[in-house]
C-alpha cells in the first residue's frame, strides 16, 4: 500500500512532512498545550482537544484529486505522531488519533462502495434482469452511506450476525484498506472528482464531530446505566477521584437510590478528599478511609466502582496507583470490581507493547517535604549516592482477571470482550502510528 | 495566497487554543535572565563554553530556566549575555526558543560588563522593562509556580510602594558539620519577620569560627517578632519591581546582587525600601553555583524533584528518554544505545543517544552524554560525562566531570573531584590526583583570576599548546600541583593538557565545592573541631555567667587557650592598641580616648577588666617600641608613658579585680611578647604602685594567688619579693 501510495502522491513523502509542519503552525502550540506544562486535567478533556485539533487539521488539508484518503491519513498521522510524542503517558491522545484515522478509512470505503454501487446500478439498469443484484445495489445506493460504519469495518460479531448479506456483497472492500487506492483509480472514471473530494472531507468532519459529541457525552451515557448496577442500601467503595465515577453515583442518587459510599483517599494526591467533598455536597452518605484500610473495609462493601486511566486491548486496566490493591481485596472477598471508562480510554495496544508507557513517575515532593528531608539527601557526604530514594509512580496495572465488569458508553462488557469492542473502533493498520516515510519504502 | 489564508486560519486556531482568561487579564510578565554568573567557579570549563550552556543531565542548563519561565507564565525574557555571548546567542537562535508562541526570547549582548550590577544598569538604560519582572540567572532549575508569589508581591506593592522585591526561599537544612548547605554554598542566616515575611537580615558569609552572628539591636527594637533562620536556601529567583533597576543605577557601586544590593537595601533606612520573602514548600528551586551544586542538582533531577523537568519527559531542547527499571530504582535510557550484555548499568543513571558501553563495565549514579564510547572493564561512579567522550578499557572514574571530546587512554584513573575540560587527553595508566582541574588552556595568572569574571577572549582562546609528551609512569600518582610543574602537561604518555594549580583557598577548601562527596576523614576532622568549639562556647558561657570571684579563676586558665581560641579578645586588643597609638600620635584628649575604648568595649562585649588589660598592654607596647638603649632608659620611658596616660588606665580600674588583671597581663607580656620587661618587672610594679594605679591589696592578692602555683609561674613573684615584703609590712604597720 505504501509504495502504491507514493507513486500516486505527487510530492513524495519527505516533502509531505515538511508541508504538513508548515501548514500547521498551530500544531506546535497544541503540542505544547497537550504536553505536561499546560497540563489539561483528565483524559476526557485531552481526548476532546485532540479530536478538535485533528478536525481543524482535516478541514485545512488541501486534498489532491486522487487518493484523498491517503492525503488525509498522512496529514493526521504526521500531527498524531507529534501529539503522541508530546505526551506519551496520556494514551487517550493516541486513541483519538487512531480513531480519526479509522474514520477516514471508513468514510473513504463507504464512498467507494457508493461509487461502485452507482456503477453497479447503472450496469444493472442496463440489464434489468437479476433480482438478486438489483436488491443488493439498491441497498448500497440508499443505505451504504448511513450503514457504512457497520458494514465496512472488519467484521465484528454483531455485524456478522446482523448484516450477513451486505458484508458478503462487498467482501473485497472489507479485506484491506490497501485496495482503496485501486478503487479510487476506478472511481476516477466514474464519479465527479471535485464533488467527491468535498464529500469525503465533509463526511470525515461530520464523523469527527460525532466522535467529539461522543466524548463530550460519555459521562452521561455511562451514568445512564447507573441504576442497573447500584441497588438500594448497597455500599459502594471507590478509590481516588474520577469524574466518571462521580457522575455515575450522582445518577443513581438522582434516581432515588439510597446507598453509601466508601472513599479511599488515594494517596499521595489525596483526590479522594475532593470526591468525598463533592459527594457530600450532593447529599450522599460518604465515609472517607485511608488506602491502607481498604482490606479491612472490603467485607462490608457490595461493589467496587472505580475509574480508569486507560483500558488496554486485553482488558487490563491502567488506573491510579493503589488500584491493584483494591482489586485484589475485592477478589479475596468476592466483591464485584467494576471499571467505568469512556470509549476514548479504550486503547488498542496491549500492555506489553513497548510503545505503551505504563507508568509515570511523578515528583517525590508529593510524598514528603523536601525541606524536612533535605539532610537525608545531602549527597555531599558518604559514598555520594543518596541513601534515601523516593519513588512516586502514578499508575497501577490491574490484570483483566481481577476486573468483573467494564461499563463504557456502549454498555457493560466482560474483560474478555474488550478486544472485540476495540476492533470496532480501530483499524488494524493504525495500531502503530508512524508515517510511511519511516515505515515503508 | 491559499497558503497564506491557511496560515492565518491556523494562527487563529492557535489563538483559540491558547486563549486563557487569566493570561489576558494580567499584563505580560517579563524576566531578565543573566546568562553569565560573573564568577570563576566553573573554570576551567567556562573558559571555553559559557556556564549556561553546560549540559545538566544532557540538557544545557539554560533550557531548564527558559522552560520554567515559559511554564510560569512569563511572556518576554531578556537574556543578558556577556562572556561567550556569541555561543549563547547562536545556541538560542538554533533552538526552539525563538519560535515559541506567547513566549519571546530577546538577547542583550555586552562585552565590557563585569558584574550583575552593571548588567542591570545596562538593561535599565535600554528601557525595555515596563513592569514587575523576574530576575533569574541562567543556571537556575525550578518547577515552582509563580502565581502566588507574584500575587503576594503585587498586593504588597499596592499597599506599600517601598516593597520592591520578593525573594524566593526554600527550606533546606545546612550540614551541622561542614557549615554549608547541601548545594555547597555557605550557611545562610536570614532574619525574617514571621508575620509580614519581610527580610530583615541576610548574611551568607558569617564567620563560623566565632560561632556568633551580630544583629543590629534596632532590629529587635523595631520589630515585635523576628525569626532567625539558618535552614533556608536562597533560590536566587527574585520578583522585582521596576524600581530595582533604577536603584542599581542610583547606586553605581552595587555589583553583586546579594552582597551589595540586598545588604545595601537592608542597611539603608533612609529610602526605606523593603525586601520580602516567599517560601516554597512542595516545589523545587536551586541554583547551580559550584561543582557541588552541579552534582546535587543533577541528582535531584534524576530523582525527579524537578518534575516535570526530568529526562524522560520531553520539554524544549531535550529528547525524551525511556525509563527502565533497574532493581528497585529507575534508570533513564535512550533506545539507541549499544550496551554489551555483561555491562552493568546501575540505578539513577542517564545514558544519552548513540553511546556504546563495552563488556564488564560498571556504571552507577552517573550521567553519560551522547555519542560516548566506553570500553570494557571501565568503572564509572557518580560521574558526569558529556558528549563524544572516549573512555578506553580499564579506566576508573569516580565523582568526576568529563567534558566533551575527552579521550582517556586505557587504564587511566581519575580520582574524586577531578574536572577534565574539553578535549583533554589522559595518557595510558595515568592517575590524575584528586581535585585537580585539567584543561587544554593554561591557567591564567593569579591576577586574572582575581577578577570576578568568567571572561575569556575567544580570540586568545586557542592558546598554542604543544603536545609535549609527559614523562610517563615516573610521575604517576606523585603529581603535586606546584606551580612550576603545573604548567608542564604531565598527563602520561600521549596526554594533552595542563593540570591547573589550585588557587585561592588552596587544597583546604577545594573539597567543599567539588563534585566529589566530602571524604570521611574530613568529616571526622571537622566534627572533632566542632566538638572543641562547643566546649569552648560552654566555657565562655560559664565565664560570663559567674560572678566576680570566679573570673580570676577563668583568667588564670585563659593563659593557655587565649591565643588560639579567643580570637575576639585578640581583635579587641588590636583595636584598642590602634586607638591608643593614634591617640598618642595625634595628641587626642584622654577623655576622647576613654570614649573610644568604651565604644570598642561595647561592640566586642568585653568587661572593663579586659579594657584595662588591653590599655595597659598597648601602653607597654608603646614603651617598648620607643627607642631605648638600656634597661634603665626603658624603665624611664615606661614611667613617662604611665604618667601621661594614667587617667586613661584608671578609668577602667574600678575594682581590685581589674588591677589584678593588669598584673597578670604584665606577667604574661614579660613571659611572652615583651621579654625585655622581665628584668624590670619589680620596678615597674613599683612605679604602678607609686602612681596609685595599683593598690597594695591588689598586689598582695596577686602574690597570695601565686603562692600555690608552679615554680615556673612564680618567677616574678620572687623577683618582686622584696617589694611585696615591704608592702606587707607597711600594711601591718598601718594596722
Amino acid at each position: 500500500m505504501n509504495t502504491d501510495d507514493s507513486s500516486w502522491w505527487p510530492m513524495g513523502d519527505g516533502v509531505l512532512c515538511n508541508a504538513a509542519s508548515q501548514t500547521y503552525p498551530s500544531c506546535n502550540t497544541f503540542t505544547h498545550a497537550l504536553s505536561f506544562f499546560n497540563k489539561i486535567e483528565g483524559s476526557q478533556a485531552t481526548a476532546r482537544q485532540t479530536a478538535e485539533l485533528l478536525r481543524s487539521v482535516i478541514s485545512q488539508q488541501r486534498v489532491p484529486y486522487t487518493n484523498q484518503a491517503g492525503a488525509l491519513i498522512d496529514a493526521v498521522k504526521a500531527i498524531g505522531e507529534q501529539l503522541i510524542a508530546a505526551n506519551p503517558v496520556e494514551l487517550a491522545v493516541g486513541n483519538i488519533v487512531r480513531r480519526v484515522l479509522h474514520i477516514i478509512r471508513e468514510e473513504d470505503l463507504s464512498l467507494t462502495t457508493a461509487a461502485i454501487g452507482g456503477l453497479n446500478l447503472s450496469a444493472v439498469s442496463d440489464d434489468e434482469n437479476d433480482d438478486d443484484r438489483d436488491g443488493d445495489s439498491t441497498l448500497s445506493a440508499a443505505a451504504v452511506a448511513a450503514a457504512a460504519r457497520s458494514t465496512l469495518r472488519p467484521p465484528s460479531l454483531q455485524t456478522l450476525l446482523e448484516d450477513t448479506p451486505v458484508s458478503a456483497a462487498v467482501p473485497q472492500t472489507s479485506s484491506s484498506g490497501g485496495d482503496s487506492e485501486g478503487k479510487s483509480k476506478f472511481s476516477f472514471t466514474a464519479a465527479d472528482k471535485s464533488s467527491r473530494s468535498r464529500k469525503l472531507k465533509h463526511d470525515v468532519i461530520e464523523a469527527v464531530n460525532e466522535l467529539i459529541q461522543d466524548i463530550v457525552t460519555c459521562h452521561e451515557q455511562i451514568a445512564e446505566q447507573a441504576v442497573e448496577h447500584i441497588h438500594q442500601n448497597e455500599v459502594i467503595l471507590t478509590l481516588g477521584s474520577s469524574r466518571t465515577v462521580l457522575e455515575f453515583l450522582f445518577a443513581a442518587k438522582e434516581k432515588k437510590r439510597s446507598f453509601r459510599v466508601f472513599v479511599a483517599e488515594g494517596a499521595p494526591r489525596y483526590q479522594g478528599h475532593l470526591l468525598a467533598k463533592e459527594l457530600v455536597a450532593r447529599g450522599l452518605q460518604t465515609t472517607l478511609i485511608t488506602d491502607s484500610a481498604v482490606f479491612a473495609m472490603i467485607s462490608r462493601v457490595n461493589m467496587v466502582i472505580v475509574g480508569a486511566h486507560a483500558v488496554m486491548a486485553n482488558g487490563g486496566v491502567i488506573a491510579p496507583v493503589g488500584m491493584n490493591l483494591v482489586a485484589l481485596a475485592a477478589q479475596k472477598h468476592a466483591v464485584p470490581f467494576v471499571v467505568l471508562a469512556g470509549s476514548h480510554k479504550l486503547c488498542p495496544l496491549y500492555p506489553h507493547n513497548p510503545e505503551v508507557l505504563l507508568n509515570e513517575l511523578r515528583s517525590p515532593s508529593e510524598l514528603l517535604d523536601f525541606g524536612e528531608f533535605s539532610d537525608c539527601m545531602d549527597f555531599g557526604s558518604g559514598s555520594g549516592s543518596p541513601l534515601l530514594h523516593v519513588v512516586n509512580p502514578a499508575f497501577d496495572y490491574v490484570p483483566p482477571k481481577l476486573v468483573s465488569l467494564f461499563i463504557t458508553d456502549a454498555g457493560g462488557h466482560n474483560p474478555s470482550y474488550m478486544y472485540r469492542l476495540i476492533a470496532d473502533y480501530y483499524s488494524a493498520d493504525d495500531l502503530v502510528v508512524q508515517r510511511r516515510a519511516t515505515a515503508g519504502n | 495566497m491559499g497558503a497564506q489564508k491557511k496560515r492565518a486560519a491556523a494562527a487563529a486556531a492557535a489563538a483559540r487554543v491558547s486563549e486563557d482568561p487569566d493570561d489576558l487579564a494580567r499584563q505580560p510578565l517579563q524576566a531578565i535572565l543573566l546568562a553569565d554568573s560573573f564568577t570563576t567557579k566553573f573554570r576551567p570549563i567556562t573558559l571555553e563554553r559559557p556556564k549556561v550552556l553546560l549540559p545538566l543531565v544532557n540538557v544545557p542548563m539554560i533550557n531548564y530556566t527558559l522552560a520554567w519561565l515559559e511554564a510560569a507564565g512569563v511572556a518576554e525574557v531578556f537574556v543578558f549575555c556577556c562572556a561567550h555571548s556569541k555561543q549563547v546567542i547562536d545556541y538560542l537562535e538554533n533552538s526552539e526558543w525563538f519560535s515559541q508562541p506567547n513566549f519571546t526570547v530577546k538577547t542583550i549582548e555586552s562585552h565590557n560588563i563585569i558584574s550583575a550590577g552593571d548588567a542591570l544598569r545596562l538593561i535599565y538604560e535600554q528601557n525595555v522593562i515596563h513592569g514587575d519582572f523576574v530576575l533569574i540567572s541562567g543556571d537556575t532549575v525550578s518547577n515552582m509556580s509563580l502565581t502566588q508569589a507574584l500575587q503576594e508581591h503585587k498586593e504588597r506593592k499596592k499597599k506599600d510602594n517601598n516593597a520592591v522585591m520578593t525573594m524566593i526561599i526554600k527550606k533546606s537544612k545546612p550540614s551541622p558539620i561542614t557549615r554549608q548547605s547541601r548545594l555547597g554554598t555557605d550557611e545562610l542566616f536570614m532574619a525574617i519577620d514571621p508575620n509580614t515575611k519581610q527580610l530583615l537580615y541576610y548574611e551568607d558569609k558569617a564567620d563560623h569560627s566565632k560561632g556568633t552572628i551580630c544583629l543590629d539591636k534596632m532590629l529587635l527594637a523595631e520589630n515585635p517578632s523576628i525569626s532567625l533562620h539558618n535552614d533556608k536556601q536562597d533560590c536566587y529567583i527574585d520578583i522585582c519591581s521596576p524600581e530595582v533597576l533604577s536603584l542599581f543605577t542610583d547606586n553605581f557601586d552595587y555589583q553583586h546582587l546579594r552582597r551589595h544590593f540586598v545588604k545595601g537595601l537592608l542597611l539603608d533606612d533612609i529610602m526605606g525600601y523593603k525586601i520580602f520573602t516567599h517560601e516554597i514548600h512542595s516545589s523545587y528551586a536551586a541554583r547551580i553555583d559550584n561543582y557541588r551544586s552541579y552534582d546535587i542538582v543533577s541528582k535531584d533531577i534524576i530523582q525527579r524533584w524537578t518534575y516535570p523537568y526530568v529526562p524522560d519527559v520531553k520539554f524544549c531542547g531535550n529528547r525524551a528518554t525511556k525509563l527502565e527499571r533497574r532493581g528497585i530504582c529507575f534508570t533513564a535510557f535512550n533506545s539507541e544505545i549499544e550496551q554489551s550484555r555483561s555491562a552493568q548499568v546501575g540505578s539513577f543513571t542517564v545514558i544519552g543517544y548513540g553511546t556504546k558501553i563495552g563488556s564488564n563495565s560498571k556504571i552507577s549514579d552517573s550521567v553519560i552524554g551522547e555519542g560516548c564510547t566506553i570500553g570494557s572493564n571501565v568503572l564509572i561512579e557518580g560521574s558526569y560525562i558529556w558528549d563524544n567522550v572516549i573512555i578506553e578499557d580499564g579506566c576508573e572514574l569516580r565523582h568526576v566531570i568529563v567534558c566533551d571530546g575527552v579521550i582517556m587512554k586505557a587504564g587511566a584513573v581519575l580520582k574524586p573531584g577531578v574536572v577534565l575540560s574539553f578535549k583533554v587527553v589522559i595518557g595510558e595508566r595515568f592517575v590524575v590526583p584528586a581535585y585537580s582541574k585539567v584543561s587544554l588552556l593554561q591557567q591564567p595568572t593569579v591576577h586574572d583570576s582575581d577578577e570576578e569574571l568568567e571572561y575569556a577572549d575567544n580570540s586568545s582562546g586557542t592558546v598554542e599548546f604543544s603536545s609535549i609528551q609527559g614523562t610517563a609512569d615516573q610521575s604517576n600518582g606523585e603529581m603535586t600541583s606546584e606551580s612550576s610543574e603545573a604548567h608542564k602537561p604531565k598527563l602520561g604518555t600521549g596526554g594533552v593538557g595542563y593540570i591547573w594549580s589550585i588557587c585561592e583557598g588552596g587544597q583546604e577548601e577545594e573539597w567543599r565545592h567539588s563534585v566529589a562527596p566530602i571524604p570521611e576523614d574530613k568529616l571526622t576532622e571537622l566534627s572533632e573541631a566542632m566538638d572543641d568549639d562547643q566546649e569552648l562556647v560552654t566555657q565562655d558561657r560559664t565565664a560570663l555567667s559567674t560572678s566576680g570571684e570566679l573570673i580570676s579563676d577563668s583568667n588564670a586558665s585563659e593563659g593557655d587557650d587565649n591565643e588560639d581560641s579567643k580570637d575576639d579578645s585578640v581583635y579587641f586588643e588590636k583595636e584598642v592598641e590602634a586607638t591608643f597609638l593614634r591617640a598618642v600620635e595625634e595628641n587626642v584628649k584622654v577623655d576622647h580616648v576613654i570614649l573610644e575604648v568604651n565604644s570598642l568595649r561595647l561592640s566586642y562585649n568585653m568587661t572593663s577588666a579586659d579594657c584595662a588589660g588591653a590599655v595597659f598592654y598597648s601602653m607597654m607596647k608603646l614603651a617598648i617600641k620607643t627607642p631605648h638603649s638600656s634597661a634603665s632608659e626603658l624603665q624611664q620611658n615606661t614611667a613617662n608613658i604611665i604618667t601621661t596616660w594614667q587617667k586613661l588606665l584608671k578609668s577602667y580600674l574600678l575594682e581590685i579585680d581589674e588591677e589584678i588583671e593588669i598584673i597578670l597581663k604584665f606577667e604574661e607580656m614579660c613571659l611572652e611578647s615583651a621579654k625585655e620587661f622581665s628584668p624590670l618587672f619589680a620596678r615597674i610594679l613599683h612605679i604602678l604602685y607609686d602612681k596609685d594605679i595599683l593598690q597594695e591589696d591588689a598586689i598582695l592578692r596577686w602574690a597570695d594567688e601565686k603562692e600555690g602555683a608552679d615554680e615556673s609561674d612564680k618567677v616574678f613573684v620572687r623577683q618582686s619579693e622584696k617589694f611585696i615584703q615591704w608592702l606587707r609590712e607597711a600594711s601591718e604597720e598601718e594596722d
